[in-house]
């Protein structure tokens, strides 16, 4: 433990990037298994011990310190973990310090109640870094400036792999990773990956910007608005896994039960309804699903959920990533033929002539789901990562719409001086306006000082926090889709509106009409 | 007459050198013959009654005696006795072994006022040994570089150098310009400090594999440019607390404090006993919190202008 302990701390006052790898890679060098299988899945935030939370260590505190003591301490120190570490007196034991393996073992192997009981004989072992380190690795926030990426980037130049090859293998393989250091050490093959269900990195895409690519080389596709999602099947397991490569199987059990292919999958999560996407309170659920463990049978019926596929990486045990995207894309062709349509179905290439053709279809695509534009180089192969050159994401220009400041709020934080919340409409059939929306973000400070003196010099009515104001002032509002909505009197809602000119020249009747913005539905 | 004030008094009793209890300009100084020196160095000419440890003096009926405080060369705790009662003011004070100033001593007495500068139960100073091998393991890992340690140029500097020493360093230690005269006022009291070479105007070359000895405001200095590879250690009771080692820019923080830490504050009051105690400075409420959860008297003075960032 000391050994870990003493990096630890040394990763906390080191800077550099190459500093930080060369410290990771010599203590993997040095130290034996299991001890640098645990360390190395503590500093990739793979590490998750069941028993020990937070409140585990306040526990301890509490019972051990005065509360007033503690509390000065813990200001002082910024960090509960270490301020425990540092208040525990040192002990003159015995015992040995535990190592690594000892430490996970105890605590793995304890219950809640019974943690920090079992953490408080460990830290009467170990000196104050020793303790600090102990706190940190039960509670598995390192928070020493190390990401997932560096750690196995120092695990690979440790022992000379290159980190692409330990980025293919690690997401099958399990803490202490012993066939990983055996197959770095020389001592084993390169661990064997049949027969297990696991995550392979994604391809990801730069922004296009302002550029132009040619259509004949690159294949245009919608880029939807929902999860990004892998599924992995091997005929006996099927797991799902977000663009972070955490499992979300649990999350979707519905998707892992109809699937029924055997192969590695990319594909995009949505919720089905009328714009084949939902609307931005689908979207919401989704994402809330994520985290779950189990969700139930009503979730799943309210939000109907189903996978859009945009690539194949393997189709049954064949390695589809070497080969340009025009050959997987038939492969996925074929292979989705054999899914259940109502949960699995293809992301529609886009036809459009050239460039400027592709433009407009964008800039006509009205459906709340759709996102922008993906440009894929029709030769290329599918990679990990983001490659110069080989995906584009190009989304789409915001909607506008000239709207009429109607009520402003204050702020939060050091906004909370400022009228800063604004609730616009625009004209209803009989001349009336209604409310389509609220921003508050968008404008510059200097604006927002000129916004909220128009504010506190137009106000006609208050409402508790609310101001009504005199509705002279024309707002162009951006956003980035209209559904409808039930909830307003307007009968439609904005997505992501933001503030993006104040149009204090146009005069408020010229302000768009609420017709206008309906018939931006997608 | 006064004790460590802030401002120029006539009547001056001194505890020890450092700048925020030994100003300049007083008219009449009572102090240790060593304090009395840095004093010197430090204003020119201050002229003073030496007073050496364990003396006394009588004025206003009030008898005045000096005793060793472990702290830096020459510091002292103030013992004064009047009508059968005994206060004694200790100054900056620790109970650790120091080569290069006599070990605090014991006094006892009805009133104690005290120092609180660590005074958290976050600050246990670990065993200099310990701090001292980390430096050499550092200086041993980088056999192209060098370590520049930041050191309180009055007490912590000499202690690091002479700690080296005592672990068996014997290879010349570079030290900033701005120490020289302190050492050598150190080496005239006694203290060796082995062969010490100033780092201004020596080549790269000449200093890798060294240790340098600096003030820490040079670390983040221009000056600290001309160094080699520079490794920053910086040696501070304060280093135990890893935010404040970050905000420092500090790669090696080296927990080496001419303070008492919280046990030694503690440990001193238990080991006393007075009817009463004031704290002076530090951390005033959390020790005055301790005296109260162990029912001794107590009380916070919260002097100003004592507790400089960089003495710890
Ligand atoms: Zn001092
Ligand atoms: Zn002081």
């Amino acid at each position: 433990m000391q050994a870990f302990a003493a990096l630890v701390d040394a990763l906390v006052y080191t800077r550099s990037r190459d500093a930080k790898i060369r410290l990771i890679a010599d203590y993997l060098r040095a130290t034996p298994d299991p001890d640098r299988g645990w360390a190395l899945a503590a500093l990739a935030g793979t590490l998750n011990i069941a028993t020990v939370k937070a409140s585990a260590i306040r526990a301890m505190a509490e019972e051990r310190f005065d509360p007033l003591l503690f509390r000065m301490s813990r200001d002082y120190v910024g960090d509960t973990a270490e301020t425990v570490a540092l208040m525990w007196p040192d002990q003159q034991t015995a015992k040995a310090p535990p190592s690594v393996a000892e430490i996970i073992d105890l605590l793995n192997a304890t219950s809640r109640a019974r943690a920090p009981s079992v953490l408080a004989e460990l830290m009467d072992r170990l000196d104050a870094d020793g303790r600090y380190a102990l706190l940190k690795l039960a509670t598995g926030g390192m928070r020493v400036g190390i990401s997932a990426r560096l750690a196995k980037t120092a695990f690979a130049q440790g022992f000379g792999l290159s980190v692409d090859d330990v980025e293919e293998v690690w997401h099958a393989l399990r803490p202490p990773y012993a066939e990983l250091f055996a197959w770095g050490e020389g001592r084993a093959e390169r661990p064997n990956l049949a027969d297990s269900a696991f995550f392979r990195p994604f391809m990801l895409a730069h922004p296009l910007d302002d550029g132009v690519v040619d259509l004949s080389e690159f294949a245009a596709e919608w880029k939807w608005d929902g999860i990004r999602i892998q599924i992995a099947a091997t005929g006996t397991e099927t797991r799902l896994f977000s663009r972070g490569g955490d499992e979300v199987t649990a999350a979707f059990p519905e998707i892992a039960a109809t699937f029924t292919g055997i192969g590695v999958v990319d594909g995009e999560l949505l919720v089905r309804g009328d714009v084949q996407g939902g609307e931005a309170a689908s979207f919401n659920a989704l994402q809330q699903r994520l985290g779950r463990k189990t969700v139930t049978a009503a979730m799943q019926a309210e939000y109907p959920v189903f996978v859009r596929l945009y690539d194949i990486l393997f189709d049954g045990a064949e390695d589809m990533r070497g080969l340009g995207w025009t050959q997987r894309r038939d492969r996925l062709e074929r292979f989705a033929a054999g899914l259940d349509p109502a949960r699995f179905d293809l992301s529609a290439l886009i036809e459009a002539r050239d460039f400027d053709h592709l433009a407009e279809l964008r800039g006509a695509a009205r459906e709340a789901a759709i996102e922008g534009v993906m440009l894929k180089r029709r030769d290329a192969p599918y990679l990990a990562g983001r490659k110069v050159g080989l995906w584009y994401k190009w989304k789409r220009e915001p909607l506008v719409a000239d709207c009429v400041m109607m009520y402003a709020q204050r702020g939060s934080g050091k906004r909370s001086s400022y009228y800063s919340d604004y609730t616009f409409g625009c004209w209803g059939e009989d001349g009336t306006l209604l409310p389509v929306g609220k921003a508050y973000s968008g404008f510059s400070d200097t604006e927002l000082k000129w916004l909220d003196r128009f504010v506190r010099t137009n106000t006609v009515a208050r409402f508790g926090p609310v101001r009504e104001v005199e509705k002279t002032l024309v707002l162009e509002v951006a956003f980035d889709a209209v559904h409808e909505s039930k909830r307003h009197k307007s009968g439609i809602a904005m997505r992501f509106p933001r503030i993006s000119r104040l149009r204090r020249d146009k005069p408020a009747e010229e302000a768009d009409k609420v017709a206008t913005l309906k018939a931006m539905i997608g | 007459m006064w004790i460590d004030p802030s401002q120029a008094v006539a009547r001056a009793l001194v505890t020890h050198g450092h700048a925020d209890h030994a100003r300049s300009g007083h008219g009449t100084v009572w102090a240790t013959p060593e304090t009395l020196a840095i004093m010197a160095l430090r204003y020119g000419t201050e002229m003073g009654t030496p007073v050496p440890y364990g003396d006394g003096f009588e004025a206003n009926g009030v008898k005045i005696s000096f005793h060793p405080a472990g702290h830096v060369l020459g510091s002292a705790q103030i013992l004064l006795e009047h009508a059968g009662e005994r206060v004694i003011v200790t100054g900056d004070y620790k109970r650790r072994h120091d080569p290069t100033c006599a070990a605090f001593e014991p006094v006892a007495c009805d009133v104690l006022i005290t120092e609180a500068t660590f005074g958290l139960p976050v600050f246990n100073h670990p065993p200099i040994e310990d701090e001292i091998r980390k430096l050499l393991d550092t200086r041993n890992a980088h056999p192209d570089g060098c370590v520049v340690v930041g050191a309180y140029a009055l007490g912590k500097a000499q202690r690091v150098i002479a700690e080296l020493r005592r672990a068996g360093y014997d290879a010349p230690v570079f030290i900033h310009g701005a120490m020289q005269k302190m050492c050598d006022l150190y080496e005239a009291h006694g203290v060796s400090l082995g062969e010490l070479i100033p780092a201004t105007g020596l080549a790269k070359g000449e200093l890798r594999g060294g240790i340098v000895v600096a003030p820490p405001s040079a670390l983040n200095d221009r000056w600290a440019r001309r160094l080699p590879e520079p490794v920053t250690a910086m040696a501070s009771g304060w280093m135990r607390v890893r935010q404040r080692a970050r905000q420092r820019n500090v790669e090696l923080p080296l927990v080496i404090s001419d303070h008492a830490d919280w046990n030694e504050l503690t440990g001193t009051l238990l080991e006393l006993r007075p009817s009463e105690t004031w704290i002076t400075h530090g951390r005033t409420d959390a020790l005055g919190r301790w005296c109260e959860l162990h029912q001794l008297k107590a009380r916070a003075l919260d002097l100003v202008g004592r507790e400089d960032e960089d003495e710890g």
